[in-house]
């Protein structure tokens, strides 16, 4: 069953897997791992069949490895998103997203009178974990929260 | 000591805030204490402000420090296109201390990082205006004795006025009992609701001023604004439930007092002034000796 997913996108002989994105983050996550500059192959796929998910999409970048550091910044629209790293078509290591406290300069901040909105500066939040599961950012300058359904990935 | 700035009421612990009022106290006492001679403040407006300039330039006076500064931007490098970054880079070498407004919110944060003085946000559009929730707490605690335990009641335009979200965030150290008095446009922010009930403080909240004014120590009015509904029919139907009167006011508690952040439309009844408990005019006289106590304990000459 799993192997027939996985041949919906070509198997990648060495690079990173992302996998188990909710299908309309895909965009998102494209563009927080800065994807459109990427000269490496890559190949998605989305609005694909999940057993758990309903849909889903995935992302397999060749021959580049991406850190944890650069993992947990897809966590703030995909938080169940799961990372392989592949070597030799084989699974070496799976790596979990996590959560971090604090992003920095990727995110607009949802206050179009917020600083970072009218000058050439970094955005920066604080992560609220809500207990549902949702996430919310709380700017570092403005102190207004954008909520999840309203995060826009900066260029 | 790194240098402190006073951009948020949170940037402040409930030691801190303390020990403003009291400082602010002791400037009463002695009003012209010039602690901060040879010292030099900008002070800059990016945005017009007439009571709240005023406040902090007498403040700096008063302390012996010389005021350099705008009032507007209209004469300023500003309108040449030059960055906030570079305005405040700039700036922060001519000075001791930056003092601003700016209708941009998070800016006087983002100056913060920027400069190597110490900032004092003085309001940024409707995030902050952290020396007037100062000067609200020190009126509390000369007309109350204390801060503790106070019975405060909010009234008017609770969801968009950020003074009454510091002085709530503030008083939360205090075991204060909240009463909100607004229509459903205008009340109180979920957020705050569930600030308070995480810090087990008890609200209650009303569509009209009733007889729990009558247990209130403090009444906080702030101004219901007609450009806040989408609906006017809206406004014109709630509009004079929000306006306190002096007949509301004869069977209140005898330490009660009323409090205003200014300016004032027609949300307290002119027959109102001329009640003792009637307190907004002095509050405004407070301001000038809360941010002298904001001012130099931030510059380090008073602990």
């Amino acid at each position: 069953m799993a192997q027939d997913k996985i041949m919906e996108v070509r198997a990648i002989e060495n690079g990173t897997v992302v996998d188990h994105i909710p299908a309309d983050c895909l965009f998102k996550i494209i563009k927080i791992l800065q994807l459109d500059k990427e000269t490496h192959r890559i190949t998605f796929g989305t609005n694909l069949e999940s057993k758990r998910m309903g849909t889903k999409a995935i992302i397999k970048i060749n021959d580049r490895y991406c850190q944890q550091e650069e993992i947990n910044r897809i966590a703030i629209v995909a938080p169940m998103a799961v990372v392989n790293i592949i070597k030799d078509y084989k699974v070496t290591e799976k790596l979990k997203v996590v959560v971090p406290d604090q992003i920095e300069g990727f995110v607009r901040c949802a206050n179009p009178k917020c600083i970072t909105n009218n000058e050439p500066m970094q955005t920066a939040f604080k992560v609220i974990k809500g207990n549902d599961g949702e996430i919310a950012l709380k700017c570092r300058y403005c102190e207004k929260i954008t909520h999840q359904d309203q995060i826009e990935i900066l260029k | 000591m790194g240098k402190k700035n006073l951009i948020s009421i949170t940037d402040f612990t409930k030691e801190e805030i303390i020990r403003i009022t009291e400082l602010a106290a002791d400037f009463e006492q002695n009003p012209n204490q010039p602690l901060l001679k040879g010292k030099v403040v900008a002070s800059l407006f990016f945005e017009p402000s007439t009571r709240t300039r005023l406040s902090f330039e007498s403040a700096i006076n008063r302390l012996g420090a010389r005021v350099i500064g705008f009032s507007d931007t209209s004469n300023t490098s500003v309108t040449k296109g030059e960055t906030f970054h570079d305005t405040i880079m700039t700036i922060s070498n001519y000075c001791d201390m930056i003092v601003m407004r700016h209708s941009l919110e998070g800016a006087p944060r983002y100056a913060s990082e920027i400069s190597k003085v110490p900032v004092v946000n003085a309001g940024d559009g409707a995030n902050q205006h952290p020396s007037q929730t100062l000067l609200d707490l020190y009126s509390i605690k000369k007309t109350q004795g204390t801060l503790n335990g106070i019975n405060i009641m909010m009234i008017g335009d609770l969801k968009y006025g950020r003074t009454v979200h510091s002085l709530l965030q503030a008083l939360s150290h205090f075991e204060t009992h909240f009463t909100f008095v607004a229509p459903p446009e205008l009340e109180m922010p979920q957020e705050y609701k569930l600030f308070l009930q995480e810090k087990g403080l008890n609200f209650v909240e009303k569509r009209e001023i009733d007889d729990a004014i009558n247990e209130a120590d403090i009444v906080y009015m702030t101004r219901v604004q007609r450009e806040r509904f989408t609906d006017p029919m809206e406004y014109e139907r709630v509009k004079n439930a929000y306006i306190l009167r002096n007949s509301m006011l004869k069977d209140t508690k005898p330490n009660m007092r009323i409090l205003h952040p200014l300016p004032r439309v027609n949300e307290i009844a002119a027959d109102v002034d001329s009640n003792p408990k009637a307190y907004y005019f002095n509050q405004t006289e407070n301001g000038v000796y809360t941010r002298m106590a904001i001012i130099s304990y931030l510059l380090g000459v008073k602990k």
